[in-house]
């Protein structure tokens, strides 16, 4: 099998060897769970529930409030302690449902599954919507708005990312390797929700396993296993469809503009559960990672479960911490405690201490043109960085800095080690409000 | 030699003659009234008024007739002399200062995280809603420095703004400059401020900054009409700001300050008078 990739890109040690043994093992349920209101992209839901309240795991205690918006589902059975701010992943205090967990752990009686057959595509989506699925590979984009394309928008490909091209992280690994019979029904129902008949997993080549055993599992249902070279950002949407089909999403678009839909291979799995057993998105994979931690882990997690509590699982740490990073090294995002929980974004939580960390001294850029390779957009990110130092948003627009997708791979590849992505992120955040104020 | 002096004197005379024709036919009729008001105007170009420069603002004054009050730097002297030029009644509006709603420095205030980025309070404040405890408190970065054309602002060593009020225009363009809306434009006739911007409850600012207003309405007692509590902050209200000194003594956590008598901690800036300030325009003859 020869393998596709995409023009761009870095190579990271992948660090994978700390948890890519490690089978899944189920976390078990901690004292409290605190489900924060706004885990997606798009409006935060709006609690239907009040303090007091008795509630059963997989029951709705918040409503979507905008297309582009999912319900929230109790993780498990309880009684709802709080409905306040809380430490969120963000960094921000944002609102949260805090639930007191009962243990007995008992679903919610009216939820039940149903026999696809019997569903048009419609009543499929209209579930994914109320099981409140979201993309599971770390953006927490709603499924049911990407499965629902606008009429002249015609799809025929329906791509599966299992690349997990991000450092560290094993879950999408383990979930590929454990739950294959999962995935490939939910890329059924996916497909049969899109009316296409194409679709292809692309995996890297640096999970031969998964692929071996995805293959297997996909050979009697005319799905393609496509093997991509190891590479960052592999798996980020754009360029998957780069690396598979060799197509080019426009600048502003979306994959459904060139007829494509792509899903993580979590969020296929999590489609099947919500289809066949009417279970909503209330747990997920988590790898728990990094050189500090005794033990690294794959972990079945509640959603809403501190990460103080994940770490306990995992025996603690090994020394003091210098940084915690929720998500892969590259994209995710730098936490200022413990005290945040999981959510349905959370792919991985990553320990360092301070002899993990680079000790950096930023020079000045001698204009090697490193950046400009390795931006998989194709992008001048120095040149737009020093618009952005300069405040020049106009500029920075100009060179298409909203396109950015902030991956990091610029900053990653530069040898004066200038913080090129947080310069085209304040870009990004001046862009828009520029655009917000006219 | 006298056919190069005759040659290049018909040319002289050619060139002359079309110049003074084009001069003529081509000729662009400025309104008068355009170039004096460009002329009155402070010339510092700073934006303030939303018109690209003093230039742009005195053509819209002229043809658009866009309000003349717009000119914060250049104060009421301005606005009298554009009012005599364009034969309208002047509108003189009371000049206005910039202050800083913070006195919650590093020695006085907690860290969420260690903030190692831009220098820039916007950059700054898009990371988990910026580094400090408090949520509206001044960061200290200096976007409000760079956003100034007047260099009337310092960021003291313990990274906190302040503005002088000798040299602040009144321009507010450091308003739009901060992320946290914690300058607001006063009445420069009022000197005393309560120096905070966190409506948390006072419980939860204690634990965050030293210097920060717990709403203990101590301030309200003392002086009912110079001060309104509005959701655990006390503000100046300055229209009836009168009695407002009265109440620096007394609150218990210091953070009603009378500028004639100090600045913050830290401040180079000497306590102004109560004069109004000195508009950039002073010194230029007008009309």
């Amino acid at each position: 099998m020869d393998k596709k990739t995409f023009v761009g890109g870095v190579h990271p040690p992948d660090c994978k060897h700390y948890s890519a043994a490690k089978p899944i093992e189920v976390c078990p349920l901690p004292e409290q769970l605190i489900i924060p209101l706004s885990q997606h992209i798009g409006a935060p839901a709006k609690e239907i529930v009040t303090v007091g309240d008795q509630v059963f795991k997989g029951q709705t205690i918040a409503n979507a409030t905008a297309f582009v918006s999912v319900p929230i589902h109790a993780a498990t059975s309880g009684r709802v302690m709080a409905i306040e701010p809380r430490p969120h992943p963000s960094g921000k205090l944002l609102p949260a449902i805090v639930i007191e967990v009962d243990g007995e752990d008992r679903w919610d009686p009216s939820l039940k599954g149903l026999d696809v057959a019997h569903w048009n595509s419609d009543e499929l989506r209209q579930r994914i919507k109320a099981a409140g699925i979201v993309g599971m590979g770390g953006a927490t984009f709603p499924t049911h708005v990407k499965l629902s394309p606008p009429d002249d928008k015609p799809i025929d490909t329906l791509i599966i990312n299992g690349v997990e091209c991000e450092s560290y992280l094993t879950a999408d690994h383990r979930m590929m390797l454990e739950h294959s019979e999962k995935i490939i029904d939910g890329i059924n129902i996916l497909r049969r929700v899109l009316g296409v008949k194409q679709a292809i997993i692309g995996i890297e080549s640096n999970k031969p396993d998964a692929i071996a055993c995805m293959t297997k599992a996909a050979a009697a249902h005319d799905i393609e296993v496509q093997a991509l070279e190891v590479k960052y950002p592999q798996g980020a949407e754009k360029q998957l469809i780069d690396a598979v089909l060799k197509r080019e999403v426009p600048s502003g678009g979306l994959p459904m503009d060139i007829g494509v839909v792509v899903q993580n291979v979590s969020t296929a799995a999590a489609v099947s559960d919500a289809i066949r057993l009417g279970h909503p998105l209330v747990e997920r994979v988590i790898t728990i990672s990094g050189p500090a931690v005794v033990e690294a882990k794959n972990l079945l997690v509640r959603i809403g479960t501190p990460m103080e509590f994940l770490l306990q699982q995992c025996d603690g740490i090994k020394y003091e911490l210098d940084k915690i990073i929720m998500g892969g090294p590259m994209m995710g995002q730098s936490q200022l405690s413990l005290a945040a929980p999981a959510i349905r974004g959370t792919s991985g939580l990553l320990l360092f201490g301070h002899q993990d960390l680079p000790h950096i001294e930023v020079g000045t850029c001698i204009r090697c043109g490193r950046c400009v390779t390795a931006c998989p957009l194709h992008l001048l990110p120095a040149t737009i960085a020093s618009y952005a130092i300069l405040g020049r948003f106009d500029e920075a627009e100009d060179y298409c800095a909203h396109d950015c997708m902030e991956c990091g791979c610029c900053t990653f590849q530069c040898p004066a080690n200038r913080p090129l992505v947080q310069n085209l992120r304040y870009a990004k955040a001046g862009i828009l409000a520029k655009q917000r104020r006219t | 030699m006298l056919t190069a002096v005759l040659g290049l004197g018909q040319i002289g005379l050619v060139a002359a003659i079309a110049l003074g024709w084009a001069s003529k036919k081509f000729a662009v009729d400025v309104d008068a009234r355009e170039l004096a008001v460009n002329e009155v105007l402070p010339g510092v170009n700073c934006g303030a008024c939303g018109y690209p420069g003093c230039s742009g603002y005195a053509g819209a004054v002229v043809k658009e007739a866009a309000p003349i009050n717009l000119c914060p730097p250049g104060g009421s002297e301005v606005i009298t002399a554009i009012a005599r030029i364009m034969g309208l009644e002047d509108d003189v509006t009371e000049p206005q200062v910039a202050v800083v709603l913070c006195q919650g420095d590093n020695r006085k205030t907690t860290q969420k995280y260690i903030y190692t980025g831009m220098h820039d309070c916007n950059a700054a404040n898009n990371i988990a809603d910026g580094p400090k405890q408090c949520p509206n408190g001044c960061l200290g970065l200096g976007s409000c420095v760079t956003a100034c054309p007047f260099d009337a602002i310092e960021i003291t060593a313990d990274d906190l703004a302040v503005i002088s009020r000798e040299r602040c225009t009144g321009c507010g363009l450091c308003v739009t400059a901060c992320p946290r809306q914690l300058i607001r434009m006063t009445p420069a006739t009022a000197t005393v401020h309560v120096l905070c911007n966190s409506h948390d409850k006072g419980g939860v600012v204690r634990k965050y900054c030293e210097i920060g207003c717990i709403g203990c309405n101590i301030c309200k007692k003392t002086a009912p009409e110079a001060f309104k509590i509005d959701q655990f902050l006390a503000q100046v209200d300055y229209a009836h700001d009168d009695d407002a000194a009265m109440a620096i003594d007394k609150c218990p956590k210091n953070c009603i300050v009378d500028f004639n008598s100090t600045y913050p901690d830290g401040s180079k800036f000497k306590p102004a008078s109560i004069q109004p300030p000195t508009p950039a325009c002073a010194g230029k003859d007008l009309p």
